[in-house]
């Protein structure tokens, strides 16, 4: 019986234009994808230096960042609240129960994801044109820039795939952000307050936007990469 | 040092100066609990305090433990809880100005329609409980250090009896995880009143016990102390606080109903 309400809750909620659901939509999109552009603006170049560099310790990073894509959100929320409490060290700052600290939050989820998985393609890619690059005269981290636009089509699943952690996650935004109505209200905390409340259709029907959204931008990456590899022949 | 520092600021004014993002300045943070803010009690007088102040009051829905503990850390300007005695202690501690009570309800024990011990409409929350233990129906507390959780322990301390064993589930949640996993057990349950008519899944649950004075459920509001926390806003958090105490605010928290009936009941004393 819920789980049919669901979907009528659902289209209900879209077809009505709800302002507050447009207000969370829009937060949820904002805070994860400035997260997510702040992720891939560290965690590329970052991947594929250590990918390319070798230096002592060099496995012992490599080791940490793929284990920290397993990093709880919840333990990720905790350190950031800690930090940014007006208690912890950089209280200073003020931005504790904002949309600021949720990002930072996110940031520390996918960073190490996009690290590790951009580690991993231009890897493989030096392999496969080390020799070709040396002939050219490249060193290692010269071939940088190089390898990460030859690997474009790939690093999009490692943005997805951070996309993805960034979009689902509740539990850390749930502490930095306290879910704060009309400010610091996600999605996924919204579903999570809703099935609180008892009103398991609402969070159903909220769950199945939230679905379209991720599938809908996942479609646009799609589409998008292969119009591209087609234009690059 | 003074790299990282800068590094740190800029990195803030970046993240506060994203679009959409940027907030009002006149604002402050209400640590209350989840009874206040699920039962749609601040969606109702919010607006009008901020229509006469223009001071958003942005509400984090926790525990009173919880609650009382952002207030201490300074992450909070004010806080609006129900356990009066940890409320006291916080005052006591310097965490807290002043607490002034605002309102009440009153906490109901709700339980399968079965009745498995036997305590459906009674007045006794204490004998209820005895019963629950003596015939071992499964009973769910919120385990979470809340006002409902110490209320229930208070109870069960005045009933002689060490809840334990396989009937006694702590949950370590909320009020309204605890209702829905209730509802499916089933078990009978301690909620406050509010929760309880907001609540949308109640499946087999209904009030079992209601109507002991040991059943009060007394609300309090406390500014944190500027003292120990220098950029506390306290005059935005005062104006709050009066405002909630105040004939106007009073009638605001009275005129809250769903389905007709008040969920709770304003009795600051005039001041």
């Amino acid at each position: 019986m819920q789980q049919e309400n669901a979907f009528t809750t659902a289209l209900n909620l879209i077809l009505s234009g709800d302002a507050v659901l447009g207000e969370i939509v829009v937060l949820s999109l904002a805070v994860t994808l400035t997260a997510l552009l702040v992720s891939a603006i560290i965690g590329l170049p970052l991947g594929a230096a250590l990918a390319l560099a070798r230096f002592p310790g060099r496995s012992f990073l490599v080791v940490t960042f793929n284990a920290l894509m397993g990093l709880p959100p919840v333990v990720a929320g905790l350190a950031v609240y800690l930090m940014l409490s007006r208690s912890g060290p950089l209280g200073w700052l003020g931005i504790l129960f904002s949309p600021s600290a949720m990002i930072v939050a996110q940031t520390l989820l996918i960073t190490p994801i996009i690290v590790s998985l951009t580690r991993q393609v231009v890897e493989d890619l030096w392999g496969e044109y080390e020799e070709q690059l040396r002939s050219l005269g490249s060193s290692r981290l010269q071939a940088i820039p190089t390898l990460l636009w030859d690997g474009r089509f790939s690093l999009i699943t490692a943005i997805l795939a951070g996309f993805g952690r960034a979009s689902a996650e509740v539990g850390a935004i749930l502490i930095v952000g306290g879910n704060i109505a009309g400010y610091t209200r996600t999605m996924t905390t919204a579903i999570a307050l809703e099935t609180s409340r008892g009103d398991l259709a609402l969070a159903l029907g909220l769950g199945i936007i939230l679905l379209g959204i991720t599938l809908s931008l996942n479609a646009a990456a799609y589409v998008t990469g292969r119009l591209a590899q087609k234009a690059a022949g | 040092m003074s790299f990282m520092r800068s590094v740190l600021v800029a990195g803030a004014i970046a993240l506060s100066s994203l679009p959409g993002l940027a907030s009002a300045q006149d604002f402050i943070t209400v640590a209350s609990t989840t009874s206040t803010e699920q039962s749609g009690l601040f969606g109702h007088i919010l607006p009008i305090f901020k229509e006469k102040t223009g001071i958003e009051v942005r509400v984090i829905a926790q525990g009173t433990g919880q609650a009382l503990e952002t207030g201490r850390r300074g992450d909070a300007d004010v806080v609006f809880v129900h356990a009066k005695a940890a409320e006291e202690e916080f005052v006591k501690e310097g965490f807290g100005v002043e607490r002034k009570e605002v309102m009440y309800n009153d906490f109901v024990i709700v339980g399968p329609g079965e009745d498995p011990a036997g305590i459906k409409g009674g007045n006794d929350a204490v004998a209820a409980l005895k019963k629950i233990s003596e015939a071992g129906a499964t009973f769910t507390s919120r385990g979470d250090d809340s006002g409902t959780h110490k209320a229930e322990l208070a109870l069960w301390k005045q009933a002689g009896v060490k809840p334990s064993g396989d009937w006694y589930r702590e949950l370590g949640t909320g009020m309204g995880p605890t209702l829905n996993t209730s509802a499916q057990m089933p078990a009978y349950t301690l909620t406050d009143r509010a929760t309880w008519l907001s609540f949308e899944n109640k499946g087999p649950l209904e009030i079992v016990v209601e109507g002991d004075p040991k059943l009060f459920n007394q609300y309090g509001v406390i500014l944190v102390n500027p003292a120990k926390h220098p950029h506390v806003k306290a005059e935005q958090g005062q104006a709050f606080i009066d405002w909630l105490v105040s004939p106007e605010g009073q009638k605001a928290i009275a005129d809250y109903k769903i389905n007709g009936q008040q969920l709770f009941f304003p009795n600051a004393s005039a001041s």
